[in-house]
Parts: structure tokens; sequence; C-alpha cells
């Protein structure tokens, strides 16, 4: 299994692909920091582009490196290699190589500019949020047989993730506006670890406090060691969990 | 002789064409078997299955006398060579080798013969990608001997291959047969199955028309050559 | 000869009134196990003009009436103690002069108001360099006029049902609170139907409810001051013509908490303050003809919350900056001007490089609005799809009010607040 993720990423470090990720990341943190002194506001703007591009690239890359590379995958179950060690080795090669390159591309800046407790917050959360879409990766493509499905799927997860979801919290919202929604929503947002990773980041900056009465009371529930437990719990069910469900299918599944 | 990989009821569908409607059939050790027919006609399923690629839907697959559902470790005696070898782009061909040994943990008693043969050795250095779709059949090759198992299944083993090339796997296989090994070869290349093959498989519509020696199947049509053969039997 | 005799008994009459002054102006010593070993038997043993000086030590004060001019100035830090009885001090007379005290431990009362030093229908009135600590209200001034609170300390009890206000002026003219420093109280500065008084260099701090509180009270200014995370922020009402120069207001937040609430201020000023991480920076509620200008709004939820109610008030060479939200209001908002302030957000163009935006910025984002409307989606803060929203609707409005936007939006901050 290691073997595999060792193989497999430094396949991946070696491209393109991966090399401008990296650069684009540093890039955008880099001018950030540069931009502005206040190194808080910088924090947020990182978060507001981090959670954007941060699920898009994992769940896109890893979806076509997993097609890509499926003959190989053909060639390595053709070996005395069991399939869990397979899939485990790919998901820790292609993780591996496309964490790393976040941690260099944000984790690096923000630690230099903008070491504090938000910035490790942020850090963290990066981190769960390029596995969970990793693993959702790896579950749109073992559901899938042909890449640009595969791909089609992974997008439509992002785009679920990003703005969908959202969207259908916001109609929601007006549409039960009198009624108290608030433990509602926070059970509602488990449901989406996009959302969840953004209020994780967002209530270390303290700025759910400045939102007024509804703002403080979520703090009080994500602010606490319950509620950040409790995101981090269900971060971690986001990236275990597809893994799991596309290890039991690729298990089974004719290559 | 002892039979090393026996088939037994094999079924699978794809969907709602079954591709392998009902095969039972065995395979001894040392000799080589051309397994042949008309496209979709279940060969390349055959031959997945008895490597674990693809998971049947009934019946079972014995790899000396164990089944092989949910194991992984006979495949140590199997080499593959795969109709298209793809590869992990930005690999070298050096890396290639040293990562095959490395996965399947074995660095002794390499059968380094086609490697020297093809003059893989001098191009350790070049990435996959940069590779002509010959080039890496003959990489393909190379690895399915380069562990010397007792069986070697070969997906259409010379179809990018140029004729020198061609000759000098051919050769390599004739060499293996005489080590006693089990050689499976699927191939559209009549001749070459002809010049190789002591017993030949004949699969339509996802069951066995006819398994029998290359001699009996000469012997029964009055035919000298393999082509001719098929078509008298077929018709 | 007429003129002569008048020249010279004016001459005498002033020579009499100085030698009765130099006569009789006296200053008497307070010491522990002296004769006069406590303020109130040398109160009575004063008459107005004389001077008494208390040596360091503590003494017993159950509401100590000074009820003569005299100067009574604290030697070393002499403490008075109300032991938690009565008043430490009341001043019933004009021309007073407090210095140099500890005054501590006045009653906790649900009916009357305690105090540490109460003064009552006095003029001219000085209490100064003194320390306040653990009274329910620390200087009570009712009544009084030309009263001068300088350079004192106040730290209440920070108990939520045993603190009383801080600085409280009720009835009262001419006051001037400068350079103190209150913590603790419930509010630090409250004055209701206070006139013509001056508030500044104080800080007033970690107050259990407002920094600053006043009502009814016009023509006062507050200058220089700093109100830091007070429990309730600050919140000014019902007064006219008012000056708040070069305040901070800083970190004033929670739920329902304002860095500035001013509701049915009219007429008044507004200039160089700074507000930093408040929940609302300023919340205002039917306020008109105001002018709120060079101010800096700095990492606020709501940088201004306006309602609809607010008339004619004007929002100029402001700078805006890291504010969630700039601007929110609950309706249309008429005869409200926004010209010339420097906005974070702005995402205009400058082509005829006046340092002017050439494009109208809209301070009030649609978000802003959904908020206002449904509180909860503060959930949704930054993610895409609002961003989204926003984006769309600057460049199309539709939802938010036309009126509302600034057309001479400042391409880069001003410099007045980089404090």
């Amino acid at each position: 299994m290691f073997k595999i993720a060792k193989y497999i990423s430094l396949d991946i470090i070696k491209s393109k692909v991966i090399i401008a990720y990296t650069l684009l990341l540093a890039a955008i943190c880099v001018s950030i920091f540069m931009a502005d002194e206040d190194v808080t506001k910088g924090l947020v703007s990182i978060t507001t582009v981090m959670l954007i591009i941060v699920p898009l690239v994992s769940v896109v890359y890893a979806t076509t490196y997993y097609f890509n590379a499926s003959e190989f995958t053909e060639l390595l179950v053709s070996q005395p290699i069991s399939r869990k060690n397979i899939l485990m080795g790919k998901y820790l090669g292609i993780s591996a190589a496309i964490l790393g390159a976040f941690l260099l591309g944000v984790g690096v800046p923000v630690l230099l500019f903008a070491l504090s407790v938000t910035g490790l917050t942020l850090i963290l959360t990066g981190s769960l949020l390029t596995l969970c879409f990793i693993s959702l990766a790896f579950l749109s493509s073992v559901l899938m047989r042909d890449k640009a499905k595969g791909i089609g799927l992974a997008l439509m997860m992002w785009f679920y993730c990003s703005i969908i979801f959202d969207g259908l919290v916001l109609v929601f919202l007006f549409a039960f506006s009198d009624y108290p929604l608030e433990k509602v929503l926070i059970a509602i947002t488990a449901f989406n670890p996009i959302d969840l990773a953004r209020i994780l980041i967002l209530l270390q900056l303290d700025i759910a406090a400045l939102m007024g009465y509804t703002g403080a009371l979520y703090q009080q529930f994500f602010g606490s060691g319950i509620g950040i437990a409790f995101t981090l719990i269900m971060l971690m069910v986001w990236f275990l969990l597809p893994l799991w469900a596309s290890l039991r299918i690729f298990k089974k599944k004719d290559l | 002789m002892e039979d090393i990989i026996q088939i037994k009821q094999l079924q699978k569908s794809f969907g709602k064409l079954q591709v392998l409607k009902q095969v039972d059939c065995n395979f001894s050790r040392g000799g080589i078997v051309g397994v042949l027919g008309p496209n979709a006609a279940g060969k390349t399923t055959l031959i997945k299955s008895i490597l674990g690629m693809v998971i049947p839907d009934g019946g079972e697959i014995l790899f000396d006398g164990k089944s092989i559902a949910n194991s992984f470790e006979y495949k140590k005696n199997i080499g593959y060579m795969p109709q298209i070898g793809r590869y992990p782009d930005n690999m070298k061909i050096g890396d290639l080798f040293d990562m095959m040994k490395d996965l399947r943990g074995v660095y002794e008693h390499l059968d380094t013969d086609l490697i020297a043969a093809y003059g893989l050795d001098a191009m350790y250095n070049k990435a996959m990608h940069t590779l002509s779709g010959g080039t890496r059949q003959k990489v393909s090759a190379a690895l399915a001997f380069l562990f010397n198992p007792p069986v070697l299944i070969l997906d259409e083993p010379t179809a990018g291959l140029d004729p020198l090339s061609a000759e000098i796997l051919k050769d390599k296989i004739l060499q293996e047969k005489a080590k006693g090994k089990l050689i499976l070869i699927t191939s559209h290349i009549l001749n070459e199955v002809d010049e190789l093959a002591d017993k030949v498989m004949y699969l339509l519509d996802g069951n066995i028309k006819f398994y029998k020696t290359l001699a009996d199947l000469k012997a029964e049509t009055g035919e000298q050559r393999l082509g001719k053969a098929l078509t008298k039997i077929l018709s | 000869m007429f003129n002569n005799s008048l020249y010279l008994r004016v001459l005498l009459m002033l020579f009499i009134g100085s030698m009765h002054a130099q006569t009789f102006a006296k200053t008497i010593i307070v010491a522990p196990n002296t004769k006069v070993n406590s303020l109130k038997i040398a109160i009575a043993l004063a008459s107005n003009g004389d001077t008494i000086l208390v040596k360091k030590g503590t003494y017993a004060s159950h509401n100590t009436i000074v009820n003569k001019q005299v100067t009574i100035i604290g030697e070393g830090m002499p403490v008075l103690d109300a032991q938690f009885k009565e008043e430490v001090l009341t001043i019933k007379a004009d021309h007073v002069k407090l210095d140099g005290f500890v005054i501590q431990n006045s009653k906790v009362g649900d009916l009357r108001d305690y105090a540490g030093i109460r003064i009552f229908q006095a003029r001219n009135t000085t209490i100064s360099n003194n320390q306040l600590k653990n009274n329910f209200f620390g200087i009570y001034i009712s009544d009084s006029h030309q009263v001068k609170i300088i350079n004192n300390t106040l730290t209440g009890t920070a108990q939520e049902r045993k603190a009383g206000n801080g600085i409280q002026g009720w009835k009262s003219d001419s006051i001037e609170v400068a350079r103190n420093h209150v913590s603790g109280h419930r509010d630090g500065i409250y004055f209701e139907f206070v006139q013509h008084s001056k508030v500044y260099q104080n800080v007033s701090e970690n107050n259990l409810r407002y920094g600053l509180h006043f009502m009814f009270s016009n023509d006062n200014s507050f200058i220089n001051n700093k109100f830091t995370t007070n429990q309730a922020g600050i919140a000014v009402m019902y007064s006219k013509r008012i000056k708040m120069l070069h305040n901070q207001f800083n970190e004033n937040w929670g739920s329902s908490i304002y860095g500035l609430l001013l509701k049915e201020i009219l007429d008044s000023h507004i200039e160089g303050n700074i507000f930093y991480k408040n929940t609302s920076a300023i919340f205002m509620e039917s306020c008109n003809r105001n002018k709120i200008i060079k101010n800096s709004f700095l990492n606020n939820g709501w940088a201004i919350r306006i309602l609809s109610n607010c008339e004619d008030n004007q929002f100029s060479i402001n700078n805006f900056k890291g504010n969630s939200f700039d601007v929110t209001t609950n309706g249309e908002l008429l005869e409200n001007k926004f010209s010339n302030n420097y906005w974070d957000k702005y995402e205009g163009y400058d082509l005829n490089k006046d340092g002017k935006g050439d494009v109208p910025y809209r301070p009030i984002s649609l978000y802003a609005q959904i908020i206002e409307r449904v509180p909860q989606s503060v959930i949704l803060m930054r993610s895409f799809i609002v961003n989204l929203l926003d984006k769309v609707e600057r460049s199309i409005p539709s939802i938010t009010p036309l009126s509302v936007k600034d057309d001479s939006p400042q391409m880069k901050p001003w410099k007045i607040l980089s404090k």
C-alpha cells in the first residue's frame, strides 16, 4: 500500500498541473498577505478563495488521475496485491501529492505571515477538505466506468457542495423564517463539508460574534469544544465514508 | 498432467449482455493454449476472470486447487501481458521495472532476457509517456516474463510489435514452454497460434465451441493450416 | 474732596477684607489618634474658605456632609470608607475642592442610589485625583453647575446587581469630566438633563452596561474619549446639538450591542472617531440632520445600520475598511447623503484620475439585506453563493435600495485615522 502510494505521489509531483496548483495557491496567498497588512482580513480572503479552489481542484484532479491511471490499476490488479491495498495506495498517493501542494501553497505562506490559531485552523480545515474531496472523487470514479461521466459526477458533487446546497439553505431560510431554525441549521450544515469548513474557520475569526444575536448563538455552539469536535468529526466522516464506500465498490468492480 | 487452472461453470454478464454463459475447462502445466474466437466472444473476460480483474457472477476458478475468490497471492504465479499497456506517465522505464520488483518484493531469479533482447536497458531513463505503442508493448512483455512465473497470460502479445520483435517474443514463448510453463495466448493472428499453440480453445457467444489439441483439430478436419481447419469446423 | 473720601473708603474696605481673609482662613489638619480624627469634626470646625488637610490613614466616613466652602486635600491617599453603611461624602456647598482620596465601599441600595461622592445643588466644585473603589455609584452630580471631575479612577463592583453608574450627571449644567478612568460600573458615564458640558480624554471600559449613556442632554461635547469592551456599548438618546469628536469605540461586541447607538439625536456632529471591531459601529434610529464625517469604521460587523426613519444625515469622508457589512437599512432611505467616503469593497475604476471612482458605490449589499430580514442566514456568510448574489446585485441592482449610494467614492483611504 505505501509502496504504491509512494510511486503514485512521486509520479504526480512531477506533473505540471500539480506544480501549477501549488504556485497558484502560493501566489494567491502571498499577494493577499502583501496587499493588506491586516492579517485577519487576509485570512478571510484566503478562506473565501480556498473554499472554492481547493475542493474543485482536488475533486477534478483526483478523478482525472484515477481514470488516467486505470490501465495502471489493471496492471496492479494482475499483480499479487490485494485490491484494498491498491485503492488505499492510490488514495494515499494522490492525497499526499495534492495535500502537499496545499500545504506548500497555503500552509507555508499562512505560517509565515499569519501564525495563529486561526491560521492553523485554516490549514487543518483546508487539509481535511482536500481529503474529503479526494474521497468524493474516488467515489465518483468507482461508480462510473467512463472518464467523462466520472469527471461530470465529480463536478456535480463540487457544484452541489459549493453552490446548490447553500442556495437551498437560503430558500429554506426564507420559507421558514418565522421558526427558530438555529439548531436545525447546525444539523443541516453537517451535510456539506464546505459549509463545515467555512464555519469552523469563520468562528475562529470572531466574525460570528460581530454578527449579532444569531451569530453569537452559532458561535456558542460551533465555538465550543463540542461544536469544534462536531465539525471536525463531521469533516472526518465526509472523508472516511465516501472512501469506505468506494473501497467496497472497488473490491467488486470489474476492470 | 496436473491441472493448474480449473474453471467450473463460469458465468459473467455485463448488464444484459451475457459474456460467459457456462464455461468449464482446465488448463494443465506445460503447453501453450491459444484462445480464439470472434470479437466479443468472451476471450478477454475469461482471461480477466482468471486474473481476478473481473469478478464472476457464478461458478468458480481454482488455481492450484484453491479458489481464487478474494485471494491475490496466487497471482505471484502469473505473468500477464495486457493488450495495451499504460503506465504512470512521468515514470521512467527503469523506475517501472524497479517498482514492479519492489511491489512484488522479488529481486532475484529474474528473467531479463527480453529486456536485453529489446534493448530496454538502454532506455531506462526514458519516461513512459514518450514511448511509442510498440515500445510500451515490449515493456509489457518484458514485465510479464520478468518474475519467471509458471503461468503466462498474454493478451494479443504481438499486436503492436514489429515483425522482428514479434519473432523474439515468439522464441521466448517457446523457450518458456520448454521449461514446462503454461502459456495462455489470445490472438487474432491465426498463423501465430498455428506456430505456437499445442491446444486451441474456441469461444463463441460465451460458450466453448471446442477445446482440443491442434493436432487433433487438424486431423479431424484434414487440414494442414489452422485457418482452413477453423473455417471447416465452424461452417 | 468727595471723590477723595470715596477713594479712601474703598481702600479701607479692601484692606479690612484682606485682613479678614488672612486672619480667619485657616488650615485644619485631620490625622488618626488626634483630637481631629475625622473629616466630619474638621468640617464642623471649619469656616468658608478654610483648607482641610487629611493625613494618611483610614477614616470611617458615613455620609460626611460638606456644607461649607472648603478645600479638602488628602496627603498620601487617605482612605474614606463608608463600610457599606451609607454614602461616603455629600457635597452641598459651593466652591468645594476634593483632591487625593481613596473613597470606598458605599452602601448598595435598591431604592436609593448611594454614591461615593454626591454633589448636590452645588456650584464650582472640583473633584480631582481620587480613587473611587467598590462604590455603588461613583460620583453622582445633581442639580449642580460648573462641576469639574478630573483625573479620578473609578472602579465599580463589577457585579450585576451591585453596580451603579460611574459618573452620573442629573439636571446639571456646565460639567467638565476629564481624564477619568471608569470600569466595572453599570454605565461608565451617564447623563440625564445635563447641558453645556464637556467630556474629554476619559477611558470608560469593561462596564456592565454602557460605556457612555445619555439622554435629554443637549449641547454637550465628547472629545478624545476611549470606550472599550463595554457589555452594551454606547447608547445616546433624545438629545440635540451633540459633538462627538475623536473618540474611540472599540470591541463593543456581542448580541444586540452597539459601538454607538443613536436614537433621536438631532443636529449633531460625529467627527474623527474610530470604530473598531464593534458588532454594529453606529446604529441610528429617528436621527435627523447629523453630520458623520471623517470617521474610521474598521473591522466591524455592521459599520452603519440606519433605520428608514432617519433623514437628512450626511456621511462624508469616512473610511470603511474590513467591515462585514458597510450599510444596512430596513427600507427605503431618503435624504441621507453618502459622499466622498472610502469603501474598501469598492471595485470601480478611476479613468480621469481625480481620485474618485467613476461609478457610484452602493454600500448596501444584497446579503446584508437578507440578513436584516432573516438573521439566521448569517450561517451562509462568506459562502460562494452569497458572494455570487452580491456581485450580481451590485451590477444589476434590483432589491437593494437605489437611493443609497456614494457618487464619489474615494479610490484611496483618507489619511485621517491611521491611529
